[in-house]
């Protein structure tokens, strides 16, 4: 028996997250240019505007006493970044010209790499496919990165403001104004509690939206404005940081094994081993959300895969310290949408979608995204034009298209979708669209919602290993290292169908790598309703139920994980 | 009405010793002890400001330079002045360096209150108000979970392990408030904004007239000498309950153990 | 002469236990122990201290300090410290003896380390053992030179039956500095009729899940009146609304470490764990053989709560009234 996610939309309408200001006029707060998201790609925005109105000071003038403001949901910059992360330098030095690698915040050139498909209990090296030579690119902590860029914006005369949801996108008259911040300490039923605060309307000149994977405010300015007419698709990554004893000199990919590869399960993905600095290890699995299976859980697969003796004899003697989990657009070109501008704001990075799944990429997109919408995000402020003026922004698609961000992900865009066929009959299309430079196969291939893949219950968890508390551990006690500390009586700020068919509930419960979701009562006969229970306050806003047939909202600024360097 | 509220400093040096000298990465579990200043103290201060309609809250800390961070989220909930403690030679030090620096900055300060807040980590001790009004020879109360200023006195309620006490001192004091004294208010985001803009000082030990050698680790009187494993909890003991006798096993254990 | 002086608290007429055992221990480690008690009318306790170890009883009564204040403490003991030039002065933890450690410290510039759990003589020199990190690591801590103050975690040492030793009993006078009066205890504590909070409470009853639902809690609430604690419960019932907030043990909730720990249909998350971890004694009950909580459990009982908690409560009663 089978079920699909999409037949039980989540309880959601994008107009509530619409609204005019509601604040009296000088009760609002008005800054020049707004990002929203102090990721990569915002931060490189807001760093690349700073610099470009220090050669035009008659220019900060016009955005007043807060000439750029950067929003940050997460308790601190890093709070919530994750990744692997290779980073192609190239935007980095763009960005920073004056800098030599040994300033910027990366950790160590990659020298040494091996690409391998493991079976059960063999590790078989395979030539690395040429999206994924990372030779100049480094190895480096996305959450260092995100310290650093905050730093450096900050020394430009950036306000970065953490601890704050952008809740509701303003809108006067179909132009983005800015938004509404969500309101605090309000309890599990919405009542206002002692200390409660409300959400403040931000106004601004131009609204950059750089909420990365998932992002809140994204998806509602891409249904308002009719922008996405293609769907998108996600993977799960699910990250550890273990300190080990024998230093790793290189960068590993793994495929294979503990994913099938038989069509009917639809699991494409693999894992990353890479070495940060000479005594720590960063080991990921990421799964694309479309599998069948309901009981597949990438956490437990990323358990499951410690236990190869090819990763266990890496990991051996080490101590893990760090958790944490972040869904991945993996759609590339296909998912684009049709335009990444609207009136008065730009999308940039993930929440654009701009991802080279194949080169596991997205970080030096997001920041050439960043500074390109800052350029054309200035130019909107000039004497005579507002970015609400039409085409004043339509520059910064036009950019985009120009740039090498566009012409890469053009060029492998039918590799993941090529997946959806099978591991084999995959990578023989894959293969093809690299060898012919994106030319072949001459039809776009085409993408469906991960929500509308029918699920069954299999018994992919059937092998998952019992937690030992040294190598393999148990949901809680990963929730508990990435430093959440949500508050229990916090409104949820997931809004999901409470009585799905069993088949939908029981995916939910294994993709949650974070243990949100429980099968109320006694498990039921499969093709049975079920009633759905959640636990808000685990969620480390990954976004993965926002693929897979329910919707991540706003949580209260400063909840969620508090990653340290992933 | 002037009143200091402090923000804990005294370091975990074991916390200090997890740091990996080899990492590049900064060990953020020393931020983070920053960061979760006591808010208590400081909600506790605005609420006395805003009760009398005037007065001036200035918060001081002892801590690196990054802590201004902290401080800068204690002037974006409503303090109106924060004071930075920032010299390499008070790193390291231990309660009594640290109450003796502390002191002398609030010293200079001349407050009518002095409030410090419960300390949150489960390796702070509850010790620092008691050194500090000492040094500051004034009248301590402490674990205050209620505070009402009249007549010039402070009068406060408070747990201790035999229930509660009532007590009452003269203005200037030192009040240690616990938790449960209030809930401590988010930051307006018109607070948040114009923190950066409030007065911040850092000052250096020779700013407070303090010696090198009183503070760090030349200034302390305790050290930490060496980590090791706890000892475990020994063996699980088990029972399986199939004859219905587990509660008498379970009483028998416990007597043993003379917990009942 | 030199040797450890030991605050020696006292409430309604008696010493508390917690002091006692810090007595033994300081007279257990070699040298002299003297013991220091404060307080108005409480000369007749100075008798029974030589039994827990006393060499000397140093009793300052005044009624300057009747109220359990910390500052005329400090007075007290300062002065007894630089005239008897003692190395160590010991304090069993209450919410008073920090108070007047910390106030010491600061007048005798004197190094203190608190949370100790042990200590002992290494090389000549005092050694401090104290649990950090939330007790996953102890640290061994040592003070550099004058006095050392010590603190002791509640329950540290328990107070020997009490041996046969004398001790010499000194009167010493009471001399208070201006600031140190200007506190005044206008109400005193007197004990809670409604048991004690979890915070305070010797002995722990908790309840989960496993109970199945609320009005089980009045199972656990009978079992902890028997054993004179309180009842505590885990997030997820708290969330489900069967119990307040008040009582929630865990990440999120409180952390406490009573002496014993009875943890009834829990399956010990880590975010309940680390409410309760270092508490003396943890016995678990829980149906599931292969709950997590057995793993840092001192006693893991496999079966039924709902059978066993309402016996174990009639054992507990029959006991207490024998």
């Amino acid at each position: 028996m089978t079920a699909r996610p999409a037949d039980f939309a989540p309880p959601f309408d994008a107009v509530q997250f619409v609204t005019e200001p509601t604040d009296p006029p000088d009760e609002r707060i008005e800054v020049g240019a707004l990002i929203v998201g102090a990721g990569p790609g915002g931060l490189a925005a807001a760093i690349r505007l700073g610099q470009l109105l220090e050669q035009r000071p008659e220019l900060r003038e016009r955005l007043g006493e807060i000439p750029i403001a950067v929003l940050e949901k997460g308790k601190a910059p890093g709070a919530h970044l994750l990744s692997g992360a290779v980073v192609n330098p190239r935007a980095f030095r763009q960005l920073f010209p004056e800098l030599v690698a040994a300033d910027l915040p990366l950790i160590a050139p990659v020298e040494h790499e091996g690409v391998y498909f493991l079976t059960r209990k063999r590790a078989q090296r395979i030539p690395a496919p040429p999206t994924m030579w990372n030779h100049g690119n480094y190895v480096a902590s996305l959450g260092e990165m995100g310290r650093w860029l905050a730093e450096r914006a900050e020394e430009l005369g950036v306000m970065i403001v953490p601890e704050t949801a952008a809740e509701k996108l303003l809108v006067t008259g179909g132009r983005v104004v800015g938004v509404r911040t969500g309101d605090k300490g309000r309890g599990k039923h919405a009542e206002k509690l002692a200390n409660y605060e409300p959400g403040s309307d931000i106004t601004s000149r131009v609204t950059i939206l750089a909420e990365g994977t998932q992002g809140h405010l994204t998806g509602i300015a891409l249904q308002k404005f009719g922008l996405a007419s293609k769907p998108q698709v996600w993977a799960l990554g699910v990250k550890e940081v273990w300190e080990v004893p024998r230093p790793l000199y290189r960068v590993i990919h793994t495929m294979g094994w503990p994913l099938r590869g038989a069509r009917r399960y639809r699991e494409f993905g693999g894992s990353f081993i890479y070495p940060l600095g000479e005594s720590r290890v960063a080991i990921g699995m990421v799964v694309g959300l479309d599998y069948t299976d309901a009981t597949l859980s990438v956490h437990d697969l990323l358990q499951e895969l410690k236990g190869h003796p090819f990763v266990r004899a890496i990991l051996e003697g080490g101590k893990r310290i760090a958790w944490g989990a972040k869904t991945i657009p993996e759609g590339g070109f296909l998912s684009l949408p049709d335009s990444l501008s609207f009136s008065g704001g730009m999308i940039v990075g993930d929440g654009a979608g701009l991802v080279n799944v194949p080169a596991l990429k997205g970080i030096h997109y997001a920041m050439r995204s960043g500074m390109l919408a800052a350029e054309t995000a200035l130019d909107a402020i000039r004497p005579g034009q507002t970015a609400w003026t039409p085409g004043a922004l339509t520059g910064y698609d036009q950019a985009l298209r120009e740039s090498y961000v566009w012409k890469d992900l053009e060029r492998v865009r039918n590799m993941r979708p090529a997946f959806k066929h099978g591991f084999v009959r995959g990578a023989v299309l894959a293969g093809a669209a690299v060898t012919s430079l994106g030319h072949l196969p001459p039809r776009d291939l085409k993408l469906e919602p991960d929500a509308s893949v029918s699920v069954f219950i299999g018994d992919r968890g059937a092998t998952y290993p019992a937690p030992d508390g040294q190598l393999s551990f148990d949901k809680l006690s990963s929730v508990y290292l990435s430093g959440n500390k949500t508050r229990d009586d916090a409104p949820s700020h997931i809004a999901v169908r409470r009585q799905v068919r069993r088949e939908v509930a029981e995916a939910w419960v294994h993709m949650c790598p974070a243990q949100v979701y429980e099968v109320a009562g006694d498990a039921s006969p499969a093709g049975n309703v079920v009633e759905v229970e959640v636990t808000a306050s685990n969620c480390v806003q990954c976004g993965a139920i926002s693929a897979k047939g329910g919707r991540l909202l706003a949580a209260e600024g400063g909840s969620g994980p508090e990653y340290q360097s992933m | 009405m002037k009143i200091a509220v402090c923000v804990k400093e005294v370091p975990d040096a074991a916390a200090a010793r997890r740091i990996d000298p080899q990492t590049k990465r900064l060990d953020r579990s020393g931020d983070g002890v920053l960061n979760e200043f006591d808010t208590h103290a400081l909600e506790e201060a605005l609420r006395v400001k805003e009760g009398s309609g005037e007065g001036e809250v200035v918060v001081l800390c002892v801590a690196p330079e990054r802590a201004m961070n902290s401080l800068r989220k204690a002037l974006a909930m409503g303090a109106d002045r924060a004071v930075l403690v920032a010299d390499d030679a008070a790193a390291g030090s231990d309660l009594v360096a640290t109450a003796k620096i502390l002191a002398k900055a609030i010293e200079r300060e001349s407050p009518d209150l002095v409030l410090v807040g419960q300390q949150g980590g489960d390796s702070d001790g509850a010790v620092l108000w008691g050194s500090l009004a000492e040094r500051l020879r004034l009248p301590l109360v402490s674990q205050a979970a209620s505070l009402e200023l009249s007549d010039g006195k402070a009068r406060s309620k408070r747990q201790t392990e035999f229930g509660y006490d009532v007590l009452e001192a003269p203005l200037p004091c030192v009040v240690a408030v616990s938790d449960a004294i209030n809930e401590p208010r988010y930051p307006s985001l018109k607070g948040i904004m114009g923190a950066k803009k409030k007065p911040q000082e850092t000052l250096s030990l020779d700013d407070l007239d303090v010696d090198a050698a009183e503070a760090g680790e030349a200034g302390s009187r305790t050290e930490v000498l060496a980590l090791t494993d706890p000892p475990s909890r020994g063996d699980t003991q088990r029972i399986e309950d199939e004859g219905g006798d587990s509660a008498e096993k379970i009483v028998a254990y416990l007597a043993e153990q003379k917990l009942v | 002469m030199p040797g450890t002086l030991v605050y020696v608290e006292d409430h309604e007429g008696e010493a508390t236990k917690g002091s006692l055992g810090v007595l033994g221990k300081a007279a257990s480690l070699g040298g002299e122990a003297a013991a220091v008690l404060c307080g108005s009318g409480i000369a007749p306790i100075a008798d029974s201290l030589g039994a827990h170890g006393a060499s000397t009883v140093y009793v300052a009564d005044d009624a300057a300090l009747e109220s359990p204040l910390p500052q005329p403490r400090v007075d007290v003991l300062a002065k007894l410290v630089q005239e008897q030039g003692f190395d160590a002065v010991f304090f069993a933890s209450s919410v008073l003896s920090a108070d007047v450690a910390a106030g010491l410290s600061a007048r005798l510039d004197a190094g203190l380390n608190w949370d100790l759990t042990d200590v002992e003589e290494q090389e000549g020199r005092l050694v401090g053992k104290r649990p950090a990190l939330q007790d996953s690591v102890l640290v061994d801590v040592g003070w550099t030179e004058g006095p050392a103050l010590a603190l002791f975690r509640t329950g540290s040492f328990e107070p020997g039956e009490g041996g046969a030793g004398t001790a010499a009993v000194e009167t010493i006078d009471v001399s208070l500095e201006d600031f140190s009066t200007k506190t005044a205890m206008v109400e005193r504590a007197h004990e809670e009729k409604g048991g004690p909070s979890i915070e305070d409470a010797d002995v722990i009853v908790a309840g989960g899940r496993g109970l199945g639902e609320p009005e089980r809690f009045s199972l656990l609430e009978d079992l902890a009146k028997a054993l004179g604690g309180a009842v505590a419960a885990t997030r997820a019932v708290v969330d489900a609304g069967w119990y307040p907030y008040a009582s929630q043990v865990g990440q999120t909730g409180r952390t406490v470490s009573p002496k014993l720990y009875l943890a009834c249909g829990i399956s010990g998350a880590i975010q309940h764990k680390v409410g309760m971890q270092s508490a003396g004694t943890i016995v678990a009950i829980n149906k599931d053989p292969n709950a997590p909580i057995f793993e840092y459990s001192d006693l893991a009982v496999v079966g039924d709560l709902n059978e066993i908690v309402p016996k174990l409560t009639e054992l507990v009663r029959q006991r207490r009234q024998s």
